[in-house]
């Protein structure tokens, strides 16, 4: 079925991945054009908050609700949330290859990112532990509240208080408004944008391929 | 008011009765320090004391709050469930455990400085320290306790869900702790101890609003 967001989606990401690619960007001496990684890191990272606050606000519903539908909703979003904080964790090694030579560091929103998706991991081993729908849905939604509140924690508070080699926190540039030219915007926000669609595409037709197996009210 | 104080009694009459268990809190932290203090084998550096100090204190805490809901029969659960409010029950362990938790840690330095020496020049800001550690790890696993006890009673789902989410309460106590350690003035900590507080009421107050959604059956 086409819609007017999934047409809008392929524009963006396709203006993102080749005006990612070929279209100017400052070049320094040692990082070369690596900044180029900014388009498609970042994005992994937005997308990931954008899913999990999506599972976040299906587990809150279904706790006032007790629809089973919201939990299905709240499951099938972190999963697909999961797959955008690993490719996140990826890009940046790649890029923190290239720049601090080193695959990881032990950097306070490198740590904090990687302790997110464990704690989100932990999430399903608890669903997987409960066979009833509605005591696992229960169970899971109060959990997956306490680890969106925390996962705030170790991405946007924690990096604030310590130094960070990271960019954008410890005093390097990175998302402040004057720190990204008008070029590098005009890629960055359709890259961004691009990628949260997809990522409710692929999350749309996930609750399809569940409700054509086990169809839920 | 009153059912909290008359409930954080019962649960310390509870306690005295078996006093087993509060023996086997202690001679859990004395031996876990005397395995430390065989392996390191000599003079530490203060940063592997401290490192050796909180992650005694956070496995003793691991075990003291997994009593807390874990060894609870159910038609005992209905009787609370019947005479109290949600809020009272989740209030008085939060409360209970942190005081009990408390006074293992006075045990744990006392026996750990016996053992391994004393590097910490700031002893008030360590206490301190120590002491609102305890807190946060009395409520973050209070209710982690209260998640794994309704999804099958296992200490290591436990674990599973605590470790991720205790990880920013550690690293801002070990920050702190190493602070007090190099002598600096305590002008600097004043920041990370704010947050520890605010970390502490974060977790105390998530715990509050979500464990009447546990407690429903």
């Amino acid at each position: 079925m086409v819609s007017w967001w999934k047409i809008l989606c392929i524009a963006c990401l396709t203006f993102a991945l080749i005006g990612g690619f070929l279209l100017p960007v400052p070049a320094l001496p040692i990082l070369h054009e690596s900044i180029r990684n900014l388009y498609y890191h970042v994005p992994m990272w937005f997308t990931m908050m954008f899913l999990m606050s999506v599972s976040l606000y299906h587990s809150i519903k279904f706790l006032s609700s007790n629809q089973i539908r919201h939990d299905l909703w709240a499951d099938l979003s972190a999963r697909i949330s999961m797959v955008f904080g690993t490719l996140g964790l990826l890009t940046g090694m790649l890029w923190a290859r290239h720049t601090w030579t080193a695959w990881w560091v032990n950097d306070t929103k490198l740590n904090g990112s990687a302790i997110t998706m464990l704690a989100y991991l932990a999430y399903f081993v608890l669903r997987n532990s409960m066979d009833e729908p509605q005591k696992r849905a229960r169970i899971s939604a109060v959990y997956n509240v306490f680890a969106y509140v925390f996962m705030l924690v170790f991405i946007m508070v924690l990096p604030r208080l310590n130094d960070s080699l990271h960019p954008g926190n410890g005093g390097n540039p990175g998302f402040v408004s004057y720190d990204l030219d008008n070029t590098m915007r005009m890629v960055f926000y359709p890259a961004v944008l691009g990628f949260i669609l997809l990522s409710w595409w692929i999350l749309r037709l996930r609750i399809a391929m569940s409700d054509h197996k086990t169809p839920t009210e | 008011m009153r059912d909290i104080k008359t409930l954080i009694f019962k649960e310390a009459r509870l306690e005295w009765k078996q006093k087993s268990m509060m023996g086997g809190m202690v001679l859990y932290v004395v031996s876990t320090v005397f395995v430390v203090y065989l392996t390191a084998k000599g003079l530490v550096s203060p940063n592997t004391w401290l490192g050796f100090y909180w992650v005694i204190l956070l496995f003793a805490s691991i075990q003291s709050s997994a009593r807390s809901f874990m060894h609870e029969n159910p038609a005992r659960n209905l009787y609370y469930f019947s005479m109290a409010s949600p809020v009272s029950i989740i209030l008085s362990k939060m409360i209970y455990h942190t005081v009990f938790l408390s006074l293992t840690c006075l045990v744990h330095l006392f026996i750990y400085t016996l053992l391994t020496g004393y590097p910490v020049q700031n002893s008030l800001l360590f206490i301190t320290v120590s002491l609102l550690g305890c807190w946060g790890f009395a409520s973050t696993f209070t209710l982690i306790s209260a998640i794994s006890s309704r999804a099958g009673a296992n200490t290591t789902l436990m674990a599973v869900l605590g470790f991720p989410v205790i990880l920013p309460l550690i690293m801002v106590c070990t920050r702190i702790s190493i602070q007090a350690t190099s002598g600096l003035d305590v002008s600097v900590s004043v920041k990370f101890v704010l947050a520890l507080v605010a970390l502490n009421l974060l977790s105390s107050t998530l715990s509050v609003i979500l464990f009447p959604y546990l407690w429903r059956e």
